[in-house]
Order: C-alpha cells, then structure tokens, then sequence
C-alpha cells in the first residue's frame, strides 16, 4: 500500500520511495528512507495535507505526494 | 575569525545566533553569496564574528537557502563551522552534520535543547557520537544559555590548531567503493574548482547538476563515474540517491543506538499532540485561525497599540507646544520655530507616536511564528492554498507582510520553488504592512468616524481578496506549472524565549526609530523648505505659491480622475515612496498641524469619497524603497520594475473605478 491510504493512529514500515528530482530527493533527505517506522498523525482540517511522526518529529506532506511512499502496515 | 551557523529550521539557531551575539547584529554582505546573511560580534571576544547561516536539512541544490548555505561555506571558506542540532530529533540533525563534515572546515557538533531532552528522559553520550564523528559533540541549552561557553571555548581551540574533521567512511560495501572510485576521478578537477573531493564526489552520485558544473569534467571522466554508479545501483537494486540518503541514515542509525537511549514514548510530542487536537481541529481548526487574527488586529488596533500610541501622540504634541512657546519666548527667527515646529516635530512626530502600534503587531507575529503555530497555519491552509496556485508555506510571509514587507520578503527564501517563491513575493505587497496602519488610522478619524473599525478591517481585507484574484489570474496566464511538494517539519510547541522575542522587539522599534529621524526626519524638512519658500526663495504667507505647490500641481492632475487632483495629495503619494509611514507626516508637514488635530485640515482636501479613493490607492500603489530593494534582491531588477508598475496600475485602476463608480451613483 502508499502512505496516503495508512489511517490514522496506524503505523507504517517504508518500502520504498518513488517518484524522481526534487519531491524524491526532499523525502529522502527528511528521513523517508526504506525500513524506517512511520506512524499517521492526522489529516489537515480540509482532508489534506497529513502529518506523520516519524525519527523523533512530526512531518507534513500531501496526499498526492504521500502516494510516492510505499509502505506495509504493521502493529506495534 | 569568522564562525558559521549551521543547522536545521527550528533547532534553535537564531536562539544560539541571540545568545553569542547578543544585539551585536547586522545583516552583512559576502561576495560570493548574492543574498545576505545575518552577522554578529561574538560578546566575549570582539575579534570573533559569527554568520547566521538559513535553516536547512540538507546541501542539495534543490532551494535557494541550501544553495546559498553551500556557496558560503565552499566559496567563503570560514574559519569553522558551529552545527547545531536540536537533541529530541538527533537523527535528521545528523543527517545534515555528515554532509557538513566532508567540507574540510574545523567543525564543533552543539546538540541544543538538552532541557528537553532531560525531561523527555532521553540519554545522549555525546562521548560515543564524538569518537565515531570525530569531532567534538557540546550539549547545550540556547534558550538557558547553558553550555555555550565551553562550545565557543571548543571552537576557538579546533580552529587555532586548524583541525579540520578527520577522513573517514561512514559506508562500506559498493556506495563506499564507488565514491572512493568518483573521489579519484574527479580529485584534479575538484582541486581547480576549490570543492573538497569527498564532497563532490557525494554530491556527484546524488546527481547534483551546480556541482557537475562547477568540476567541468570531461565526457570521458562522466562516462567512468557514470558507469560506477550504474554498478552501484545494480549491487544494491537502489537508485543512486536512495543510495546515498540511505548509507547516511544506517550509519545513523548503527550510531544511534551505541549513543542514545529513547524512552517509547516522546512525552513533549504528547503534549504537542493535545495542543494540535485543537488547533488543526477538523472543525475548529480554521475558524481558531480566523479568530486568533481578529484577535491579534484587534489587541494591536483597538486596545493596547492606540492607547499606547495615543499617550505618545499626546506627549510629543505637548514637548511641540512646549518647544515652541520656549522658542518664541528667546525670540528666534520665526522662519527657524516653523522649521522645528512644522517641519521636524509635525513630520517625526507623526511617525514616532506609531511606533507603539507597530511594536506590538510584531511582537504578537513573532509569538505565532517563535511558538511553532505558523508551521500550523501552513498546514491547515494548504489545501485553500493551493486552490489559488500556492502551498501553505506561502502563508508565513504573507502573514509576516502584515507587520513588514522586507523581513516578508526575505522569508520567501525558505520556498522550494522559484515559481512559488515568485508568486508569493508579488502577493505580498497586497497584505497591508504596518507602516500603512498610520494612514488608515488618520484617515478613518477624519472622514469615518463612526465606521473607523470597518474602513480599516475593509482595506486588509480588500488587499487580501485582491490579492487572491491577482492569484488566480497569474495562475492561469503567468505562473503556470504545479506549486512545489510541500514536506515541512511541524515542530513542537515550544514557549518563545523572552531574550528572543525582546531583541526582535528591539530591532524593529531601533528600526522604526531610526527611519523616523533619518528618512523622514530628512524628508521632512526638505517638504517643509519645499513648502516654505517660492522659487524666488522669498518666505510665502499662503503654500499655494510654494516651490512644493508648483511642482505638486504638475502631477496633480494624473490624480484627478480620482477624485484627489490637489497637489499635496500628490506630494503625500511620492514622499511615500520613501517610507509609507511619510504620506502621514507629509501631510502633517504641509497642513503644518500635529497628529491630533489633522482631522479639520484634511477635510478642506477630501470629501468622504475622495478620502476612500486615496486610501484605495494607498493600499495599493508601489511597496516602498526598503520593499522594492528586497525585491530586487530576491528576484533581480526585472521583476523589481513589474512589481512598481503592476502595484501602481492597479492602485489607479482601483482608485479610478472606486471614484467614478462612487460619483456616479452619487
């Protein structure tokens, strides 16, 4: 599955990142590298964008660009 | 000496920038960055002087912040660097300090907020960290201002010595193969361009295109790098820059868990967490938005500002009778009471007694930005954001503008995309900045008395609804392409320091100050002598036969369409130019009165509608001198002009169909 479909509170094991340039390089430079554990904080108030938590802070990004991130779901 | 800071958005460097400098600041000019960065006399040693380097997360050449942050530590070459890492999230700090250790440049690694790190029950040993990044690892707390002394101190040593941080592998296997092999390709090359090798040749592999650049290699030399990375990429089935982010996050992460032990739960992100079940409520959310900036106008305008700026106004009104009658009393030349009256005391004094209303819009923006709700803001207002062509990072300056369109201006940089960073810039403008809060206020007394709040809450707002319409015509004409991806870190909640928040007060009230006595204290007298004498020079008894008079006329008429055809109208306009806050002194210049009693004099120029349409074109027409500089400097002279004649064309247009419309209608 991708990121943006992980529901809130869920955690999440990252796959892999895909896309290319900028949005890839700016994902990976803020810790969305592959085996890292994420857990889904929220929504924004209109759907979108989310907020995740993951390496000891909270990080915000869009749907459309969560949907780059791979992930499996698992339970901590 | 001179030290650079670098280091993560948020990881408390302008704090650790505070503490080390104190108000020792000033924005200072590199030749080899073409922006400025902000520099400081380090307190303890006068000879020491310490650059505030942009937040970034990386040196990838992907915004102009990590571009500019990368030119000045390769081509500036300063004697070292302070990395400053925030403690509750050491792994990205880290991942920043591996790139900033291949520059070759004598490196202290501070890891602040060690406060909260203790109360969140997390154990860093910064002995482990030292001894695998050789380089020496301060725990400090900038906002106590604990342990700064021994990291200045640990600094000055590495750099006296010139102990540059050690080589050394942070991988093994193919990516450690394939940059040995890059590094030794391109180490001739990286010697010419003044780049050290180990770093070109990371940066190579990720594909960085500014460094390519920069090497020149030759085809055959691109070829055999390109041909290694290809085998890399086929060893471990990952792309070249997963392969780099993910070398550095594993020897991280191996480093992590020798040196730092973390308790599962992360008791500060908790509380963030309660805190942003309100403010990013679904429901509650932008309405809680909404409120805190009526809330923020309100306290600014209606209750501690204008009583504040009242009891100046009072005061310097009643130091001007004084002067006067003291004046008088030793039997000056008249022409001399009328320079200091009219001139220096109507025109600086005018300004002066906003001052107050000004401080306090900054200090309760600088609360919503230091406290970590702004990165908030962004995030609730994306998505409506992005409707008009933008992300919700566009937010931060435009709610900066309120307070200043400079410092506005120059927080674009933290914009990932020309085309965002473009659009925001000429958005900006159209948020009222403080400085226009004077002609509103003057205004609305004299002609609005009773709809004061509306008229002022009506010009904000038309400049924010404008601004959206512009938005949604450059979309579709100008600025076309997608916003960028919008990946922002919200920080944790965090209580502004007092130390930060009075220096920043302190700065913009110094600014206010000085403006008031060099611009327009200058500005001033030279409408006053303008306004005094006839070409003949001779005193005149009406200003209708001034120099002022003759050249105001002359341009008056352009204005007359407008409904504001006088010449001191027009003369108010140019003099704005120069500083917003001088159309007010300008016309307390010229009707030679003081802030409380302009309200008559006013009346004999403007009818209610005309009043209107002036402010209209207040609102509207170009940003000021210090404005157009910023974006110049941001965007180059181009644009700078587009922005003058866009801003002003359409304050005439506005005004103009305002004043017809109004007239027609009767």
């Amino acid at each position: 599955m991708t990121l943006d479909k992980l529901s809130i509170g869920k955690y999440g094991r990252i796959i892999a990142v895909r896309g290319n340039g900028r949005l890839r390089h700016r994902l990976l430079d803020m810790g969305l590298t592959p085996k890292v554990i994420i857990h889904m904080q929220r929504k924004a108030p209109m759907g979108d964008p989310i907020s995740i938590y993951l390496r000891g802070y909270e990080l915000t990004l869009r749907l459309e660009d969560a949907s780059m991130v791979e992930i499996e779901e698992i339970n901590l | 000496m001179i030290i650079a800071l670098a280091g993560n958005q948020n990881s408390g460097k302008t704090t650790l920038f505070n503490q080390l400098t104190g108000s020792n600041q000033r924005v200072g000019n590199f030749p080899g960055v073409t922006v400025d960065v902000k520099e400081g006399i380090y307190r303890a040693d006068k000879s020491i002087k310490i650059v505030d380097l942009p937040g970034i997360y990386s040196l990838s050449p992907y915004s102009s912040e990590e571009i500019l942050t990368r030119d000045f530590l390769i081509k500036e070459h300063p004697d070292g660097i302070i990395n400053i890492i925030d403690g509750t999230s050491l792994e990205r700090g880290l991942y920043l300090s591996m790139q900033l250790l291949l520059l070759n440049i004598p490196m202290v690694i501070a890891i602040n907020m060690m406060d909260e790190v203790y109360s969140n029950g997390i154990v860093i040993n910064t002995d482990t960290l030292s001894e695998f990044l050789k380089v020496p690892i301060i725990p400090i707390s900038a906002n106590k201002n604990e342990g700064i002394t021994d990291l200045m101190q640990a600094v000055i040593n590495l750099v006296s010595n010139r102990c540059t941080p050690p080589k050394q592998d942070f991988c093994a296997g193919a990516v450690h193969r394939t940059l040995h092999a890059t590094a030794h390709i391109l180490e001739d090359h990286a010697q010419r361009a003044n780049i050290p090798a180990s770093f070109a040749a990371v940066k190579i592999i990720e594909g960085d295109e500014p460094i390519m650049k920069d090497l020149a290699l030759g085809k055959n030399e691109k070829d055999m790098i390109e041909h290694g990375i290809v085998e890399m990429e086929n060893e471990l089935s990952l792309d070249r820059m997963a392969a780099i982010a993910d070398m550095r996050y594993q020897y991280i992460e191996d480093l992590c868990k020798k040196a730092v032990l973390r308790p599962k739960i992360d008791k500060h992100h908790a509380k963030t967490i309660k805190v942003d079940n309100l403010l990013t409520h679904k429901i509650f959310g932008i309405p809680i938005f909404l409120g805190i900036m009526m809330l923020i106008f309100w306290l600014t305008f209606a209750v501690i500002g204008s009583y504040l700026s009242d009891l100046l106004s009072g005061a310097i009104d009643n130091l001007a009778v004084l002067t006067s009658a003291g004046l008088k009393a030793y039997g000056i030349n008249p022409v001399v009471e009328s320079l200091v009256i009219d001139g220096v005391f109507a025109g600086v004094g005018s300004v002066l007694s906003f001052v107050p209303t000004i401080i306090v819009l900054f200090f309760l923006l600088s609360l919503l930005e230091d406290s970590g709700y702004m990165a908030r803001v962004a995030f609730i207002m994306d998505k409506l954001l992005r409707k008009i062509g933008l992300s919700g990072k566009s937010i931060v300056p435009m709610l900066i503008g309120f307070g200043c369109t400079v410092p506005a201006i120059m927080s674009t940089r933290t914009l990932t995309s020309d085309r965002d960073k473009k659009m925001t810039i000429f958005l900006t403008p159209f948020m009222s900045c403080s400085a226009k809060l004077p002609i509103y206020a003057v205004f609305t007394m004299a002609f609005f008395e009773n709809y004061r709040a509306l008229v002022m809450i009506g010009m904000y707002l038309i400049g924010i609804v404008l601004a959206i319409i512009a938005a949604l015509i450059s979309k579709k004409l100008v600025f076309k392409g997608n916003p960028i991806p919008f990946i922002m870190e919200l920080p944790n909640y965090r209580l502004p320091t007092f130390k930060n928040t009075m220096l920043l007060l302190w700065e913009k009230t110094k600014d206010f100050i000085t403006r008031a006595f060099t611009i327009i204290f200058i500005a001033s007298i030279i409408i006053w002598f303008l306004n005094k004498f006839d070409i003949r020079f001779n005193v005149v008894q009406d200003s209708k036969d001034s120099i002022l008079a003759l050249i105001g006329s002359i341009i008056a008429p352009i204005f007359i369409p407008l409904g504001f055809g006088n010449w001191m109208a027009s003369t108010a306009l140019i003099t704005g130019f120069m500083a917003k806050e001088a159309v007010v002194s300008t016309f307390a210049v010229l009707l030679s009165t003081g802030m409380d009693n302009m309200s008559g004099p006013l009346a004999n120029l403007f009818t209610s509608i005309s009043a209107f349409s002036f402010l209209l074109f207040t609102l509207l027409y170009t940003p000021c001198v210090a404005t157009v500089a910023a974006v110049k400097r941001e965007l180059g002279t181009k644009s700078m002009f587009v922005v003058i004649l866009l801003q002003t064309g359409l304050a005439y247009i506005v005004a103009l169909v305002f004043y017809q419309l109004a007239m027609l209608i009767g």
